[in-house]
This record gives structure tokens, C-alpha cells and sequence, in this order.
């Protein structure tokens, strides 16, 4: 199975490549935009065929390495 | 005295650390590789330099944190071994979560390189008995990210117990209350994005780092 994950700085910690971005974006004339933040895709096959074991799996390899908990949220898709 | 320098794939202070601890203490220094499954006997001091460990891959320091010695800094540092985390070595433990909290991208997006005054916030940690009277020390910072980070909870707890060694006097990268450097709740690990291993002789401009050395390992 394929696994996705999103990680991204939790909401509140600051998030100061979002904010170079969305000023870059503003500088082009987007001045709609806001709130950009930056984040980081991981993507793998994960084996097997159960996407609930998968899923557990998936989420332990994030609290354990994938994203520092303490400044960052995950968001995963196993498909 | 007898003292390791931890070195992972991309550690670029380690040959620095281990100059500033000998000459500073005098302590016999061995180089410990990253993959080495045991450390020194009767250590009395473990030191995680500085650098770019795995090329700072997914986080700074995630990956060093996961090192086979790792396994074996966490239960010296367990059993009370005096141990320093400097710059990247500071990131590593805070990802081994040895230390709370994280350090995030600098508030300028810049690679902050400058000698900075730091305010000993906690003089009687192991760590900072030797600058007892003294409030402000001078050492050296190089990071792109040393911008200290820790949930209000986390800080109301760190403030609370004394575990702010030092902060910046001018906050050079965002640092949450200016915190350059902590304490964990034993009291027998340090992490500091400032370099005292590159303000160990007056020749570097400033001779303050070698007293966090001289603490480390007076109350050895």
C-alpha cells in the first residue's frame, strides 16, 4: 500500500518559510493571499494490504520520526 | 577526568570540541563514532558538537538522534553523566528528547554567524557554577536554526525549575523568552546554540566558553 504523509508546524508556531512565501506571492500581486505555510511530503509503499494496520503503522513511524510532535501535526492517506 | 565527543556523518565541531575540552580542563578526550555500539568507560563528560548531522535530512539532528550511540548517550545521561549538546548538538537532543522543546527555522530565514552576549540567567545549574558572579558571558553563534521553541506549558515548566541557562542579551533568531540554552529537570544535561567551543581562549576573542567546560566537569 501506498502511504502519504503530510507534516506541517502545528498552527501558532511560527511558521517563517510560509511567511517569506506569502510575501514573495504578495510581491507578484497576489495580495489575496495569506496564511501560506510550508510543509513536507513523505510518501512510500508501506506493504501488506490492510489499510487500518497500515494506517497504525504509518501513524507510529510519524510520532517516532516522521514529525517532531512538539512543533509539528501529520496528516496521513494510505491508499 | 575523561571526557567523549560524539561524531556523526556531518558533525563539523567535533575536532573543535575536543581541543576546547582538553585545553580547558585537561580531561583526556576520545573520539566516539556514531555507529559504536559502547561508549568509554568512566566517562565524565559526553559532548554532541556542533554541525550538520545526516546533511540536517527531514530535521536537524532527527536523524543523529537515531544513531546506534544514541542508544548509549541516553543511559549514560540517565545514570547523571555530565553531558553538553552545542548548536546541532543541542537539536539532536532535543529530537532524542533528552531536552524539551525544538528549534525552528531562524525568525530572519538567516545563517545568524556572530560573537553574542548571553545573560547567565541560572549560575548554580552544574553547568554554570563557574560563572558565579558574573552575569554576562560572550560566545559565539552559528545556526540557520536556533530559533528555540516550547508550548507555553513547557516553558511556564522550564521558567519554573530554573532550567534557562542562559539567554541572548539582543535576541539574534526568535528564541521563545531569548533562550540560548537549557537544562533538563536533572540537571545533568545542557543544550546551547551558542559555541563554547569557539570562545575558549582569549584568542577567539573570548575565553567564557571554557568555564561551562571547567563546571561540567568540577562537579564530576
Amino acid at each position: 500500500m501506498k502511504a502519504t504523509v503530510h507534516v506541517f508546524l502545528k498552527p501558532g508556531v511560527l511558521d517563517v518559510q510560509g511567511k517569506a512565501v506569502e510575501s514573495a506571492l504578495h510581491g507578484l500581486g497576489w495580495a489575496d493571499v495569506k496564511d501560506a505555510r510550508v510543509g513536507r511530503v513523505i510518501t512510500f509503499d508501506v506493504g501488506g494490504t490492510d489499510k487500518t494496520a497500515a494506517e497504525a503503522e504509518v501513524r507510529a513511524m510519524c510520532e517516532k520520526l516522521l514529525a517532531n510532535t512538539v512543533i509539528e501535526s501529520y496528516r496521513i492517506e494510505v491508499a | 577526568m575523561k571526557a567523549a565527543v560524539i561524531v556523526f556523518p556531518g558533525s563539523n565541531c567535533d575536532r573543535d570540541c575536543a581541543v576546547a575540552v582538553e585545553r580547558s580542563t585537561g580531561a583526556k578526550v576520545e573520539m566516539v563514532w556514531h555507529k559504536d555500539t559502547v561508549l568509554p568507560d568512566g566517562l565524565d563528560l559526553i559532548v554532541l558538537p556542533g554541525g550538520f548531522s545526516y546533511g540536517d535530512y527531514l530535521r536537524c539532528g532527527a536523524m543523529a538522534a537515531l544513531s546506534p550511540v544514541m542508544k548509549e548517550v541516553v543511559a549514560a545521561a540517565g545514570r547523571g553523566v555530565a553531558t553538553v549538546g552545542i548548536c546541532n548538538g543541542f537539536q539532536i537532543l532535543c529530537e532524542a528528547g533528552l531536552l524539551p522543546g525544538a528549534l525552528l527555522r531562524n525568525e530572519g530565514l538567516k545563517y545568524v554567524c556572530k560573537p553574542v552576549s548571553l545573560d547567565v540567567t541560572n549560575a548554580q545549574t552544574r553547568f554554570t557554577a563557574g560563572y558565579q558572579g558574573r552575569r554576562e558571558v560572550v560566545m559565539t553563534i552559528g545556526n540557520g536554526e536556533g530559533n528555540f521553541f516550547a508550548d507555553a506549558e513547557t516553558l511556564a515548566r522550564i521558567e519554573g525549575e530554573g532550567q534557562v541557562a542562559f539567554r541572548y542579551k539582543e535576541n539574534p533568531n526568535g528564541s521563545v523568552a531569548d533562550i540560548a540554552g537549557i537544562v533538563n529537570d536533572a540537571g545533568n544535561i545542557i543544550g546551547l546554540m551558542p559555541h563554547p567551543d569557539r570562545s575558549f581562549e582569549a584568542e577567539l576573542g573570548s575565553a567564557d566558553g571554557a568555564i561551562l567546560f571547567q563546571s561540567a566537569l568540577a562537579s564530576a
